[in-house]
């Protein structure tokens, strides 16, 4: 299939525009996690939205709004317990993600077991994406455009060293606060995109390639979306061309993005 | 003018006392030392006066303000004891030296021309501009040091706090940073508060004293600080060779064994 007739779909067309929503969108909020070491919560809230996802399947609403409050909070929770000194931010994680996913199978399990829906979401269906959930995408990429206008400097600060970013006068708590409820949604939006087994990989990866090459703060960012949507585009191609699930094919064309980016970055250091 | 108040200041990790009952002053243009053996609080002290731990009990002004009121952090210019930047954060030496003016800026927090200006200025005042094109995680420790340094006075604080300036630096870039920060002192009249195990670095520049082992063992000038009884008790024998360390008892030539009369080791040296 040649690449005309591909993009004539009307749902791939959707696909693509909702997998490069999402793409941005994973990738620089992507950039701030993997700095701050914070890139495993994707992985952690997506175990999450197993329990709203099962919780709106149930219910009979739309798993991806129903999800998004209960990843929400949850990500509060992992942000709170982070804090109390008691328990490690890693330890965090662990502990909302077990809770998350058994949660989830146990309302699972009453609902009947795991259906075809469940299943999209764990392993992702981008070309199933409808209208609504291309809106949601739109919002929240603006949402954090926005926040990066006003607070860019200060998520800088943040993310370099929390102590002198306090000193220097930024409400570390607050955009602490934003920035994980921000990932909250995120995560439940992308994973329509590759699933729940792979939704951290895309918050991941596209910006460890990005930080391998960048220099500065804007073109880690412009990098990481640049090769996420380039992710999205190929796995989107892949998945329909040769019949494979598009999360797979789209984390495929990361990693292959990601090895390229270590080789090149090698091969700077050498001719240094 | 007084910058620094604490009253009754005390603080515990858990069960366990890290500070108790402290009190003292800091004036414009002291340049005090804080000295104290390692796990004797003087870090935690410094993060209390900065507000990144919330104190248990006693009270803090910053400029005659209650510290949760106190708000003008361009005041301040802070060099942390270990900043651990992300490894692969990409900022610039000029990047990181450039956010000590976030704390002057109203929404949105973005940098202009003369924020770029004022970077440059306080980099080729610290002898870090050559370097302010590479990563800062590229730099050695003491490369990084200078960096935070002009971080610390870009905004010409009025209190100037450093925990542990000289770890990461060789004997002459100590004398360097000290002799510029002596001579910032001197000039502008602000308040250097530094931290410090070793009296060696610090004693010919400093003019206060507050020496700490979880509770305040000694708070005071320079004077009386070589007759202090409670010196005397706390160091024992080593009392002599700390006092040896400081500039304004080198009229007493201790090795030689002649004191001279009046001379501010008489108490302790024995020679009289």
């Amino acid at each position: 299939m040649d690449i005309i007739e591909f993009l004539s779909y009307a749902f791939v067309q959707k696909a693509l525009i909702a997998g490069a929503l999402i793409a941005v969108i994973t990738a620089v909020l992507g950039v701030f996690l993997v700095l701050k070491r914070l890139s495993l919560i994707g992985d952690s809230l997506s175990h999450v939205a197993l329990s709203g996802i099962a919780l709106g399947l149930i219910t009979n609403t739309n798993p991806v709004f129903m999800a998004i409050p209960v990843v929400m909070l949850s990500s509060l929770g992992i942000y709170k317990i982070s804090k109390s000194a008691k328990v490690h931010s890693d330890g965090a994680l662990g502990i909302i993600a077990a809770a998350g996913i058994a949660l989830g199978l146990i309302i699972a399990t009453l609902a009947g077991g795991f259906n075809v829906d469940l299943l999209s979401f764990l392993f992702g269906s981008i070309l199933t994406v409808n209208l609504s959930e291309i809106i949601l995408a739109a919002v929240l990429l603006l949402i954090i455009f926005i926040l990066i206008y006003f607070f860019y400097n200060d998520l800088i600060a943040i993310t370099f060293d929390e102590n002198f970013a306090q000193t220097a006068g930024v409400n570390t708590e607050r955009i602490n606060i934003i920035l994980v409820l921000i990932s909250a949604a995120a995560v439940v939006i992308a994973l329509k995109v590759v699933g729940i087994m792979l939704v951290s990989a895309m918050i991941i990866i596209p910006p460890s390639a990005a930080l391998q090459l960048a220099k500065t703060f804007k073109r880690a960012l412009l990098l990481a979306s640049g090769f996420s949507v380039a992710g999205v585009i190929i796995g989107i191609y892949g998945a329909f061309v040769f019949n494979i699930p598009s999360g797979a094919m789209i984390i495929s064309a990361d990693i292959l993005i990601l090895v390229i980016t270590v080789l090149l970055k090698n091969y700077a250091l050498k001719k240094r | 003018m007084t910058i620094i108040e604490v009253e009754n200041l005390s603080f515990t990790y858990g069960a366990e006392a890290a500070l108790k009952n402290i009190s003292f002053t800091v004036n414009a243009g002291d340049f005090t030392g804080i000295l104290g053996p390692n796990g004797s609080g003087k870090t935690t002290l410094i993060k209390l006066l900065l507000g990144l731990l919330k104190t248990n009990c006693g009270n803090i002004k910053l400029f005659g303000k209650d510290l949760k009121d106190f708000k003008d952090w361009y005041k301040i210019g802070y060099l942390e004891q270990k900043s651990t930047p992300p490894k692969l954060m990409p900022l610039t030496a000029f990047d990181v030296a450039r956010l000590g003016r976030l704390s002057t800026k109203k929404m949105p927090h973005i940098f202009n021309e003369q924020d770029n200006t004022l970077t440059s200025e306080i980099m080729r005042l610290t002898n870090c501009l050559e370097y302010k094109d590479k990563l800062f995680s590229e730099l050695s420790g003491g490369q990084q040091q200078r960096v935070l340094l002009a971080r610390a006075l870009i905004n010409k604080p009025q209190l100037l706090i450093l925990d542990e300036p000289s770890t990461a630096l060789d004997s002459s870039s100590k004398d360097n940073i000290f002799e510029m920060v002596s001579q910032i002192n001197k000039e502008t009249n602000t308040a250097v508060l530094v931290i410090t195990h070793d009296i060696a670095d610090i004693g010919k520049y400093v003019n206060k004293f507050i020496i700490l082992d979880k509770k305040l063992i000694f708070s005071g000038n320079k004077e009386d600080f070589c007759r202090s009884q409670e010196i005397t008790a706390y160091f024992g024998p080593y009392t002599p060779h700390l006092m040896d360390h400081l500039h304004s008892c080198r009229s007493c030539p201790f090795a030689d064994g002649h004191c001279e009369e009046g001379c501010c080791k008489e108490e302790h040296c024995g020679h009289h």
